[in-house]
């Protein structure tokens, strides 16, 4: 049995004490439109990394004209480095699901699903157990507390180990039975989401804060991080440091600070957000995490002076080389060349000219490719590449390119 | 937008949502209030809300480079190569699928955008494995049109000298190259959406993503109908027909063989484009001086036995009517199908094989010919049969198929021995050296070359039903049917399904008792249309219908899977155009009225239509296949 680490499970929003499902019943009590007005003042942003306002979110769907209207809980963790959704499934559920019940009553949805992890399968026994007690109490079901055509349910879903599932779209395109690939946007699916139908899709954490922010209003919320943004983040921290672990802490936090929370020394670069986000060296470590800043979806490795730069280049690449879906040109073609790139790069064979390509490939594929998936594939290299220049050498012979590529 | 001109139905789409196209509600449609400015390379152009960016931009003239785009299709967005800047967005958007919903500022050529769309075509050369003069699409493919507009020179990414998989070549009618493959995944689209079969869908993910069969079986093991619908939109050499063309040149070049080809309809209408005429061109004629100038012995019309099937269709349609109407014979199965369209008889094969009872038994035109050619022909021409090479020319690829099925050598030898496709004997001709547009005219030879305007029809859907109510009727009454120039336009169009009803008025005395009835008939095309009225039939909803024609290509034979690429709506429509007009022109326009249709029933086949020698040689069986695959594979290739 392996031991839970809880002595992080300190902080002002998420970790703070709270006695479940009283914000259903004031949400319930103040009625749809202040509790959307309550999210909306409150300058809440979707967890999972993307900082789509989600009283705005919530808003769209509740105005879209439609019987049937649908919420989703993104529970689908697959970014590599992250695992705060694990701890809030794990040891918040109520709060989880208490935040999908406030949606759904904000926005008028009957039916939820929380589209679960394929990996996160052991939870699966206590999240039904917990909803099974929901519908006792009555916090699922018919005229929910008693409030009339109030019916709302949820279903868990467990995904298949797809990367890009995470995608809201392509998490959709899974629940409806195909194949995990995002959709075109627009629409977005807040008018054209499942099944054709209104749609709330927001992370475990931004539902696991909805409750926060309706039983202590929007105010006391926004006092919290900085002026963008609001209130506070999880932290999935790993690597190279001494106390690894999930940690909430308010937005504007520095790079130096979580080092110094965590005790890493000897650090060369932190990865924020995950594969898909940036890789961050010494000289930014006063940047914060914030949205106008580095933004994250909750991912942050440490690294210290002892890794290799392209050898991390080279793993984000080959994961996404495994992830991409495979149905736009940029991503499916981008990341193995990218890829092959990277490898040339370590045994000193990539030229000038050639990086120069591969570069001008990372900003196509940011700019050109379908998904949040291939558009944030390059990130890490071009980071590397960019800040880690003393860690490669060019080759300065042009005709080398033509010889590998011959040979391959 | 759902467009009405597109092949596939939007209630029957098994598209993902996001693939589908956009909807904008009925009321909508057109309003003025509902009407965006957008500004395209400072151009402004007001078009409906809904409307994409690439449907914008057409409106004033500005081409945007697609490859996975297709009119017949839903969207897709995937190949990437139509990005544009939105003004006020991050990233570049796929103006394919980007919808205009309120007032924008696009950009369809800025540095960006043109960096971006050199790089993805540098990605999809990367592993486009051959050369290009050795690819079937030579001269007509998209994505040499794209490196050569962008000015590739030469692989930025490198360029793959190995082929990474095995080509495809089990099926009698397709063959599939992935190695030329670009996943633009409109063959997936087109055999989802378009006809409804389901035989392709990419598989993998990333790198290893391929457009697979189930299992990844070869295509003659797997319920693919053959249609070659997927061939028609593929913007690369990667589905192509089965090639026949040198087997052709061999028995042309061997003086011992009498070789004999037949023209279809559709092809005739089409062929032209192969050579830079505009859509919708008829150059029948032009054409026989062609054939005969390539070394052909003689040119036929397949139009000849199309009016044969009629005789026979007809008569076996009439004698069904006549045992369920007047002598209440309820084992008889009506309505009728046709039974024309070989892409269409292997599908209700594997979909529907239990009501394979409903399909005429009467053998499509070309089989009939075949059959005829090395009986009758022959014989009258005192040629061994054996000797007699039997070529047709189909815009279909089905047709290669059918030609090879066990019941059709009813003559005792395989009734036709080749079937070229419009694309394949466009290549014949340009290899002699031929100038088509520019040939004299040359008539067809007798006895197999006189048809009548109803033949001709065949070629467009709607057609067959035409010509059977143009001769039915007038059997059941004794005269003409009560049409303007005999145009039975309810039938005519390229409405998915079309339901007509002929009143019977003044019926003779054989067929009193349907006096005052009408006539209820039903036209599809496309199988996903098809599949629409067999659910219909099988729910039991189609008990007072008599007839119903089934083309499994979108538009009909002039939307064959071996007519000229590219193929939209507005193409097929110009060659529906062609052959209506060019019909009118002929001297007969009814079946029964084909001077050479009586001289084959008063001298070889004696006893009439559906007589005992009409069954031995112009009747067939079909096979109920099921979907189960891989069980027996005879069963699924022949």
């Amino acid at each position: 049995m392996i031991k839970k680490n809880t002595n992080n499970r300190k902080g002002k929003v998420i970790f703070s004490k709270f006695e479940p499902f009283t914000a259903l019943k004031k949400a319930l009590d103040i009625g749809r439109s202040e509790s959307i007005a309550e999210i909306r003042e409150s300058n809440l942003k979707g967890r999972g990394g993307a900082g789509f306002p989600t009283g705005v979110k919530w808003n769209l769907a509740a105005v879209a004209v439609d019987k049937e209207k649908y919420i989703i809980c993104n529970a689908d963790e697959g970014e590599p480095g992250t695992f705060k959704d694990r701890v809030l499934l794990d040891e918040y559920p109520e709060l989880v699901f208490e935040g999908m019940v406030i949606a759904a009553y904000a926005v008028g949805a009957n039916k939820g699903f929380l589209y679960l992890r394929g990996e996160y399968k052991s939870f699966l026994p206590q999240l039904e157990k917990k909803l099974k007690e929901m519908r006792t109490e009555n916090y699922l079901g018919k005229n929910i507390l008693n409030k009339e055509n109030f019916d709302f349910d949820i279903e868990i879903r467990l995904g298949s180990g797809s990367y890009v599932c995470g995608e809201e779209t392509a998490l959709i395109e899974s629940l409806e039975g195909y194949r995990g690939e995002a959709r075109n946007k627009p629409p977005f699916p807040a008018n054209v989401g499942y099944n054709g139908h209104p749609t709330v899709l927001n992370n475990v954490e931004t539902f696991a804060t909805v409750p926060h922010i309706i039983d202590k209003g929007s105010k006391w919320f926004k006092s919290i991080g900085t002026e963008k943004s609001s209130g506070t983040k999880l932290l999935s921290i790993s690597g190279d440091c001494k106390k690894p672990g999930v940690y909430e802490v308010p937005f504007g936090i520095t790079i130096k600070k979580i080092l110094e929370m965590v005790n890493a020394i000897d650090t060369k670069a932190v990865q924020v957000g995950g594969a898909s986000g940036h890789c961050v060296s010494k000289k930014d470590f006063g940047r914060q995490i914030s949205y106008e800043d580095l933004n994250t979806g909750g991912s942050i490795i440490v690294f210290n002076n002892k890794r290799n730069m392209l050898d991390i280049a080279e793993n984000f690449l080959e994961f996404f080389k495994e992830e991409s879906c495979g149905q736009c040109t940029p991503c499916r073609e981008g990341i193995p060349v990218l890829l092959e790139g990277v490898r040339m790069l370590r045994k000193g064979e990539c030229t000038h000219e050639y990086l120069d390509d591969l570069l001008s490939l990372s900003e196509t594929m940011k700019l050109a490719s379908k998904c949040g998936l291939g558009q944030s594939s390059p990130n890490a290299f071009v980071d590397i590449i960019k800040t880690f220049k003393d860690e490669y050498v060019l080759n300065e012979n042009n005709d080398i390119k033509e010889k590998i590529f011959n040979a391959r | 937008m759902h467009d009405e001109k597109k092949p596939f139905a939007k209630d029957t789409s098994r598209a993902p949502i996001s693939q589908r196209a956009q909807n904008t509600k009925e009321s909508e449609k057109g309003s003025i209030s509902n009407m965006v400015k957008v500004i395209i390379n400072d151009v402004e152009v007001k078009v409906p809300m809904g409307t994409t960016i690439l449907k914008a931009a057409e409106k004033v003239n500005i081409k945007i480079p697609t490859l996975c785009h297709h009119d017949d299709l839903c969207l897709a967005g995937v190949c990437r190569i139509c990005v544009v800047e939105v003004e006020g967005e991050k990233t570049l958007k796929a103006a394919c699928s980007y919808p205009i919903i309120h007032s924008i500022k696009v950009k369809t050529y800025s540095q960006r955008v043109r960096r971006a769309r050199k790089n993805i075509i540098q990605l999809l050369l990367r592993d486009h494995y051959g050369e290009c003069y050795s690819c079937p699409k030579n001269n007509n493919c998209e994505l040499q049109n794209l490196a050569e507009e962008y000015g590739i020179t030469s692989y930025k990414f490198g360029h793959t000298d190995a082929p990474r998989y095995e080509q495809d070549l089990s099926s009698y009618a397709l063959e599939r190259d992935m190695d030329k493959c670009i996943l633009c995944r409109r063959c997936v689209r087109t055999c989802i959406d378009v006809q409804e079969v389901g035989v392709l869908e990419a598989i993998n993910r990333g790198k290893e993503t391929k457009i697979s069969t189930y299992l990844d079986k070869p295509l003659s093991d797997v319920i693919c109908i053959n249609c070659g619908q997927c061939i028609d939109r593929c913007p690369t050499g990667a589905l192509k027909e089965k090639n026949s063309i040198e087997e052709v040149w061999r028995a042309i070049d061997d003086d011992s063989k009498h070789v004999i080809i037949q023209t279809a309809p559709a092809p005739r209408a089409a062929i032209g484009e192969e050579f830079g005429l505009p859509a919708g061109t008829c150059v029948t004629k032009r054409l026989n001086t062609a054939i005969k100038r390539m070394g052909f012995d003689k040119v036929f019309d397949t139009n000849f036995t199309a009016d044969l099937t009629i005789m026979e269709e007809g008569t076996e349609l009439l004698g069904k009517i006549k045992k369920k109407l007047k002598e209440n014979d309820q084992s008889v199965s009506l309505p009728q199908l046709t039974s024309c369209s070989p892409g269409w008889i292997k599908y209700i094969e594997y979909f529907y094989p239990d009501k394979l009872n409903h399909v005429s038994t009467a053998k499509s035109p070309q089989q009939m010919f075949g059959a005829i050619a090395k009986t009758w022909y022959a014989k009258m021409n005192n040629i061994d049969p054996k000797d007699i090479i039997c070529v047709s020319l189909m815009p279909c690829t089905a047709k290669k198929f059918e030609c090879e099925r066990e019941e059709m050598r009813a003559s005792g030898y395989q009734d036709v021995d080749y079937v070229v496709t419009t694309r394949e004997l466009a290549k014949m001709i340009k290899q002699s050296g031929i100038d088509l547009p520019n040939l004299p005219n040359s008539e067809f030879d007798d006895p197999l070359g006189t048809s009548s305007g109803a033949g001709q029809i065949f070629g467009a859907s709607g057609g067959v039903m035409e010509a059977a109510i143009r001769t039915v009727y007038e059997i059941i009454t004794g005269h003409e049917v009560p049409f303007e120039k005999l145009r039975i336009t309810p039938v005519r169009g390229m409405k998915g399904v079309r339901d007509a009803e002929v009143p019977i008025k003044k019926a003779v005395d054989e067929w009193k008792f349907l006096e005052g009835k009408s006539l209820k008939v039903m036209v599809a095309h496309g199988t996903a249309n098809a599949k629409k009225v067999m659910d219909m039939l099988v729910e039991g909803k189609l008990e007072d219908y008599h007839f119903i024609e089934i083309m499994a290509c979108p538009g009909g034979c002039l939307g064959g899977g071996g007519q000229p690429v590219p193929t939209t709506p507005e193409i097929r429509e110009a060659r529906a155009q062609a052959i209506y007009k060019e019909e009118e022109g002929l001297k007969y326009r009814k079946s029964h009225d084909n001077p050479f249709i009586k001289k084959i029933y008063d001298e070889f086949l004696t006893e009439g239509p559906c007589g005992h020698k009409s069954h031995e040689l112009l009747h067939t069986t079909y096979t109920p296949r099921g979907k189960w695959i891989g069980e027996d594979k005879k069963a699924q290739n022949k």
